[in-house]
């Protein structure tokens, strides 16, 4: 709304509490360093990357970056695990976290292929055979949009909107990679290279 | 410069202080600006959009609950655009909502019903099919059907910042949004109930309370809870004499506008199956019903001659300290009628060697309400947050705010705000970290110690959390020593005073209590206590207190109020003294007083008499009773009013319980100004090992709580059922 001053809104208001000084007490009474077991190293490395980042007491801005690279890391799709995990080693209730999981719609909560595909079929892409792409990556798979292939390895994910990529029109994106100028050849030797 | 500013609402100059929002200027200022999610308690979301006003100049309507005001600024909240803004947002938020009032337990007080009158249109302009949201299941205390709810978020807003963690979010995106835990999930805070209040649709619900009875055909009573020594306030609804739900009476200086779970849900205890019908009397070893006037005929009879044959010495009065004041003050007069000053409410103490140094009540100290300022707060033996959930929130408060609060337990509890210091046991005992901090502060103040801790205080090797929790106790204006429960319930309690006191004198702090039990200030008050009377004058040959008299198995016992022996007293020689005692007479609610007394009368819950509580601030409040008795049961200032009658003694005529509140002001009124003796004890030797914990459980408190379904079905009540059996 603009115009308007929303103090206190959501994320982060100045009436937040000192989330590092909170003991949150569920958590880090129930599952003392839970989170060894499902965060790999390198996970960890990439959090810590992004919490220096942010100011101590804003760490809640670092849950999107460290969900992707969690997300990435285990297999294309958050587990609850996971995302306790990433509560616990940032520090915040998991209610938080799993709010940030389900707003936004590249990360995935239900169990899905680990690569993620997503072909562009709005209007520049559409008029550049955008619509082909998607049929074609659909038959070699043999699946429909929203699907993933039964071994496992790709999920056909809903497009949402324009990826801004029109001026190299036809697009997709596996794994969050931009992949433009598609042809039928171009995608099977791309999906050929995920294995 | 000054904060004042001159705004204008719809004409009418209004003051207000910079930095307030306009809805805040028009609240104070009687003039009504529609609104879902604001709630002046909790964080600004301006998320529902209903309280668009018209400000000048402003392009478009801004929401009053998060513009600011300014020099000069002029709001119109009826004005055409206004009006038309806010029958737009009602339009938006009715798109989706369910028109199930009928059987919507929120109907007839809604907030959103009652302005969709106010601003809806008579008729939906939208044919689209309405979207349909799984219910949560949050637990045994609040119904979901969620999908009324209209996204003003004030519940997660509660659980985020008053509670302290955040147990529901928006999760979801657009038209998918819910509000909800995201994974399987109870809420679990001792607060969480509040949010049936918040919420203004008929979302969160009462789940005990479901399909029970409409707002507009039941009364509403005010009432104390007894459950704790806040005093808070609570209005009764009831319906042809059940109390059919609890909610919340805002006093700002008290509850403010919240209560505690077990405050709300404990009127389950009142209905209870095991709730006394009748008198009854034991005859030959059974326990048979009977009318009341055989019954008290009985009990003055047998009370009389052992009185005679063995001198009132031999009978022990016991009472809860969740009885009203006039319950204690009129027991305390039929016993001292007797002869007998063994009388005492302190039921889960154990050392009582300095009753003499007692103050006329424990006292917090401060006002309630001035705990939120508090700079500095060092609590000694307390699981606070359940212990007293409401003060435990006004310190999360200060904390907040910069307040250095710091703990001296036997054991880590969870307390959801910044904690400057923890001092757990780890095999020391609690009487050894405050006896460390007087030394730091004994040390820092370069002052000698005071007597009583002066050869403890020179073998104390204080760490540097000791150190800094001295340090924060001299420092500001408004400091703190509280004594919690199971610091009372120690069984070296009387040294934890003397130090706590001491240290109160080194570091200029006050030293506070938590008492126990909803009116155990009441009792200090009425001289429910072997050596003193109302208004805390000194008898003159003093009695037992309950240890001591259940030790000395007396020749009789009057047991009052609903107490369990094996749960609420904390001497185990009671079972054997009402065992070995010639006659036991109860008055209790509930019939587990059938297993160690001979006469059984049954008296009202809190609910069902009037009365007065005395809370820990030294507040007197007086509600009348609001639910009928159940059975046979009478309020127990009358029976006792009755007792005294048949034992003939003078004075028992009152006709109405606030008769006996006057006698109770006057006398302590004339007794005048009480001066606490100084203990002269001094201590010498270090005491050996860790503190016994001596916790009890937030549902086990006294046995109305115990009988509370729905608070026995929390994660808390079943956890603490699983430890039992364990």
């Amino acid at each position: 709304m603009s115009g308007t001053q929303d103090p206190g809104s959501n994320d982060g208001g100045k009436s937040a509490p000192e989330l590092d000084e909170i003991d949150t007490g569920n958590v880090a009474h129930d599952a003392p360093h839970g989170y060894k077991g499902v965060l790999s190293e390198h996970a960890r490395h990439e959090i810590d990357h992004w919490l220096t980042k942010f100011p101590p007491d804003r760490k809640r801005s670092a849950v999107i970056a460290a969900l992707r690279a969690v997300q990435h890391d285990i297999g294309g799709y958050l587990t609850k695990e996971s995302m306790d995990a990433v509560a616990e080693y940032i520090g915040l209730p998991p209610i938080q976290v799993y709010e940030v999981a389900t707003f936004y719609s590249m990360f995935e909560t239900k169990p899905v292929g680990r690569h993620s595909i997503s072909v562009c079929t709005n209007i520049s892409c559409m008029l550049c055979g955008g619509e082909d792409m998607l049929s074609h990556v659909e038959k070699r798979l043999g699946i429909k949009v929203g699907e993933s292939t039964p071994d496992g390895r790709f999920f056909l994910k809903r497009e949402e909107e324009c990826l801004a990529a029109c001026n190299n029109a036809p697009m997709m994106m596996v794994d969050h990679v931009y992949y433009e100028n598609l042809t039928p050849e171009k995608i099977d030797e791309i999906l050929d290279r995920h294995k | 410069m000054s904060d004042e500013v001159n705004i204008e609402v719809n004409g009418v100059p209004m003051k207000a202080r910079k930095g307030q929002m306009v809805i805040q200027v028009t609240d104070a200022n009687d003039v009504y600006v529609p609104r879902f999610c604001y709630h002046e308690k909790l964080p600004i979301a301006a998320n529902c959009r209903m309280c668009l006003v018209e400000v000048e100049k402003a392009p478009k309507p801004m929401p009053a609950c998060a513009t600011p005001v300014a020099e000069g600024m002029k709001v119109f909240t009826k004005s055409p655009k206004a009006i038309a803004a806010q029958r737009a947002v009602m339009e938006f938020l009715l798109i989706n909502h369910p028109l199930d009032c009928p059987i919507c337990d929120q109907g007839g007080e809604c907030e959103l019903q009652d302005l969709a009158m106010g601003f809806g249109r008579d008729i939906s302009r939208y044919s689209e099919r309405k979207r349909v949201v799984k219910d949560k299941n949050l637990g045994p205390l609040v119904s979901t059907d969620m999908t009324r709810c209209i996204h003003c978020t004030r519940c997660v807003r509660f659980t985020q910042d008053v509670q302290g963690f955040q147990e529901l979010g928006t999760v979801g995106r657009g038209e998918m949004t819910e509000i909800g835990t995201f994974i399987e999930k109870s809420v679990d805070h001792e607060l969480s109930a509040n949010i049936i209040d918040l919420c203004p649709v008929g979302a969160l619900n009462n789940k005990p309370y479901r399909y029970r009875a409409r707002a507009w055909e039941m009364t509403q009573h005010p009432l104390i809870s007894p459950h704790d020594a806040v005093g808070t306030n609570i209005y009764a609804h009831v319906l042809r004499g059940r109390v059919m739900r609890i909610v919340p009476r805002a006093n700002e200086d008290v509850n403010e506008t919240w209560i505690a779970d077990r405050d709300r849900f404990s009127y389950q205890g009142i209905y209870s199956d095991d709730r006394l019908l009748k008198p009854s009397i034991r005859e030959n070893g059974v326990l048979q019903e009977t009318d009341w006037e055989t019954a008290l005929q009985k009990v003055a009879e047998k009370l009389g001659r052992i009185a005679k044959q063995h001198g009132g010495g031999q009978i022990g009065a016991i009472a809860s300290p969740n009885s009203t004041l006039e319950e204690l003050h009129l027991l305390a007069r039929v016993t001292r009628g007797l002869g007998s000053a063994n009388l005492d409410h302190r039921l889960r103490r154990s050392d009582f060697r300095d009753d003499a140094s007692d103050p006329l009540f424990p006292s917090l100290g401060v006002a309630i309400k001035d705990l939120e300022t508090a700079n500095s707060v060092l609590i000694v033996g307390s699981n606070i947050r359940k212990e007293v959930p409401l003060l435990a929130h006004r310190i999360r408060k200060a904390a907040l705010k910069g307040g250095k609060v710091s703990f001296i337990n036997a054991q880590r509890y969870d307390y959801l705000f910044p904690v400057a210091g923890y001092l757990a046991s780890n095999g020391i005992g609690s009487l050894d970290h405050l006896v460390a901090v007087a030394a730091a502060a004994v040390n820092a103040s370069g002052k000698p110690a005071p007597a009583s801790i002066a050869s403890l205080v020179g073998q104390a090797q204080p760490n540097d959390t000791h150190k800094a929790i001295a340090q924060q106790l001299s420092e500001g204006e408004r400091r703190l020593i509280l004594l919690g429960a199971i610091a009372q319930r120690d069984p070296a309690f009387a040294d934890l005073r003397l130090v706590a006191s001491a240290l109160a004198e080194v570091t200029g702090a006050t030293l506070g209590y938590l008492p126990e039990g909803g009116n155990a200030v009441g009792a200090h008050i009425v001289g429910f206590l072997p050596g003193r009377t109302v208004g805390g004058q000194a008898v003159s040959a003093p009695g037992l207190n309950v240890a001591d008299m259940l030790a000395a198995k007396l020749k009789a016992y009057i047991v009052f109020g609903a107490i369990e022996p094996k749960l609420d007293i904390a001497s185990d020689a009671a079972s054997a003294a009402f065992e070995g005692a010639e006659f036991v007479v109860a008055l209790s609610p509930y019939s587990t007083a059938a297993q160690f007394a001979d006469v059984v009368l049954p008296i009202g819950t809190f609910a069902e008499t009037a009365g007065t509580y005395v809370n820990l601030e030294g507040r007197w409040q007086s509600v009348p009773g609001a639910a009928s008795p159940v059975g046979e049961a009478r309020p127990g200032w009358k029976v006792l009013r009755v007792l005294g009658n048949l034992l003939n003694l003078p004075g028992f005529e009152y006709t109405a319980a606030d008769q006996v509140t006057a006698e109770i002001r006057k006398i302590v009124d004339e007794a005048g100004a009480f001066t606490a003796k100084a203990a002269t004890r001094t201590l010498q030797a270090k005491t050996a090992g860790a503190t016994v914990v001596r916790d009890v459980p937030i549902y086990q408190v006294d046995a109305m709580v115990r009988r509370s379904a729905a608070l026995q079905n929390t994660r808390e009540g079943r956890e603490t059922v699983r430890g039992q059996n364990a």
